[in-house]
């Protein structure tokens, strides 16, 4: 339990933040005024107005529209790259942990070899040999980021399997893989939940950066990253461009860090 | 394998076929990929990159001819982060729960929440746009450079900062710290003499390792600010099918982030002679 008040405070907030945006991503066609990517042509870079309440972009497009539209992006992105990552990760790291050692090293060595390059730059080499698109970042996220599931849960095995519950387990003639689903896997799970929250954070920029350097989600899909790439050409003409994606971008990768801070100290009253 | 074929990139969209196999052939991509990789991994060894597709000229040399721009941005964007997140982690550490903490904390979860490159743009607006102080495009001077060191430097100063706070806090627990304090050492020496100096070791490792990834961060810092630097190469690259660029421009960031890892350990054990192996 976390103890100081302010904290607590802190996570339901971001807990509430990450529920509206959710819903708002679900339910993005009733509560956007307008079409994400209808352009009026005759009202560009208006500022925020009674019609317009962010204003509009240089094509005309509604702001508020397309920045609640384009939360969709960012948490698709976010919830199919943890999941690939989460499971090929931890699979990696169950498999390392308890097959042979040669085994071992090698998936160990794939892992950490993924983990000797800066990811922004692994992602876009990623995506330059798969194709443009939002498909194409998941996929590449999501295996970018598997190394770090593999290394968590391959060392959180190791020390579980020594535990004396896992070994009288096996001393009764437990099947291996019912010792996993029953005894090791429960115990991993609040680790590897803490990891999904700071990775989602990690996986929302990465879209959004490669949505920026035109990689991600292509034109006219709504994409924070995307709306701040238009915004950089008319900083000078339209600033509010550049202003409404990035907080939204800010605060959803604030609370997925919070929650991860919080969701840790719940879980490892320790720190 | 690779969707997109260099070859019509480069023959453009009134070649003729044979104009096209006229190419793949010069570009080597008529062959088997597998002789195709053991030719290039043979060449990479001998830190030969091939010819850019696009430009003609060698890989290694566009590489260098950019990477002076991207290596100070880096190390800049570092020194920022170092001013930055040291003072503020230490005393958050040493007066923990007061005001200058929750502070500390909160620009260190405001520093990891907003992208660098958002930041970037912001600063732009506020300091180039709004406050003409800095130059909108371009580059050359310093200037130029201060900016897009800063949105590079917030970014790491945040995950720095908590880590030397944890660091210290952790320090300032252990018994020699005790000791230090029984033996009548002042307040003083025992928290910046003692615990700063091993609070601080983990720090070393974590910023050689920051110092890596600002070379991938630079990627989008530099196409924020316009900087030709090795980010943007590596872009146009990525954007004209350029593979020889690619692929020089990913080993060679992997090559120098190694390399920075490797000098970081060597630093390590001069600094902790704890770890120094026979």
């Amino acid at each position: 339990m976390i103890r100081r008040p302010a904290a607590r405070r802190l996570y339901y907030a971001a807990l509430l933040f990450l529920a509206i945006l959710g819903a708002a991503a679900i339910a993005a066609p009733l509560v956007a005024p307008y079409s994400p990517t209808e352009q009026h042509l005759d009202r560009r870079l208006a500022p925020p107005s009674r019609t317009h309440l962010l204003g509009t972009d240089n094509l005309g497009r509604d702001l508020l529209s397309r920045t609640i539209y384009g939360s969709r992006s960012a948490l698709l992105v976010g919830i199919v790259s943890v999941a690939i990552s989460a499971l090929l990760g931890s699979l990696v790291g169950l498999v390392a942990a308890l097959s042979s050692p040669s085994l071992d090293n090698l998936l160990m060595l794939v892992m950490d070899s993924l983990l000797s390059f800066p990811t922004v730059l692994l992602a876009i080499t990623v995506v330059s040999f798969l194709g443009y698109g939002l498909v194409q970042v998941m996929i590449a996220v999501g295996v970018i980021y598997a190394p770090t599931f593999a290394r968590l849960v391959r060392a959180e095995t190791l020390a579980l399997k020594n535990e004396g519950y896992v070994e009288a387990s096996q001393a009764l003639g437990t099947p291996q893989v019912l010792v996993v689903f029953r005894h090791i896997l429960p115990n991993l799970l609040g680790k590897v939940v803490v990891q999904c929250s700071i990775t989602f954070a990690l996986t929302v920029v990465i879209e959004a950066s490669l949505s920026y350097l035109g990689l991600g989600a292509q034109p006219p899909t709504p994409s924070w990253g995307l709306m701040l790439k238009d915004a950089r050409d008319y900083l000078v003409q339209a600033p509010w461009m550049a202003l409404y994606p990035g907080l939204a971008l800010a605060f959803t990768v604030l609370c997925f860090n919070i929650l991860g801070d919080s969701l840790s100290e719940r879980l490892n009253p320790k720190l | 394998m690779v969707p997109g074929d260099p070859a019509l990139v480069i023959a453009g969209v009134d070649a003729t076929a044979e104009d096209i196999a006229a190419i793949r052939a010069r570009i080597g991509t008529d062959r088997p990929l597998p002789a195709q990789y053991l030719d290039w991994l043979w060449r990479v060894v001998r830190f030969d990159f091939g010819t850019s597709l696009t430009s003609g000229q060698p890989v290694t040399a566009l590489i260098f001819e950019r990477f002076g721009l991207t290596l100070s941005l880096a190390l800049l964007g570092m020194l920022i982060s170092l001013v930055v997140a040291l003072p503020i982690g230490v005393v958050s550490a040493v007066r923990r729960w007061s005001f200058w903490d929750y502070l500390g904390m909160g620009f260190s979860q405001a520093g990891m929440a907003v992208p660098s490159f958002w930041l970037g743009i912001l600063l732009l607006l506020a300091l180039a746009v709004k406050i003409p102080l800095f130059p909108l495009f371009g580059s050359g001077s310093l200037r130029h450079l201060v900016l897009p060191a800063v949105a590079l430097g917030i970014a790491r100063a945040a995950v720095l900062l908590r880590l030397t706070r944890a660091s210290m806090v952790e320090e300032l627990s252990k018994e020699y710290v005790i000791t230090a304090r029984a033996k009548g050492l002042t307040e003083r020496m025992v928290k910046y003499k003692h615990a700063l100096r091993n609070g601080l070791l983990p720090v070393v490792t974590i910023a050689g390792i920051q110092l890596g990834y600002m070379l991938g961060g630079a990627i989008i810092i530099e196409q924020v600010f316009s900087l030709p630097g090795l980010g943007r190469l590596f872009l146009f690259g990525v954007y004209q099918r350029d593979f020889p660029l690619i692929q020089g421009g990913v080993v060679f960031v992997a090559f120098a982030f190694s390399l920075i890892n490797f000098l970081v350990d060597i630093l390590y054990s001069v600094l902790n002679p704890r770890i120094r192996v026979g």
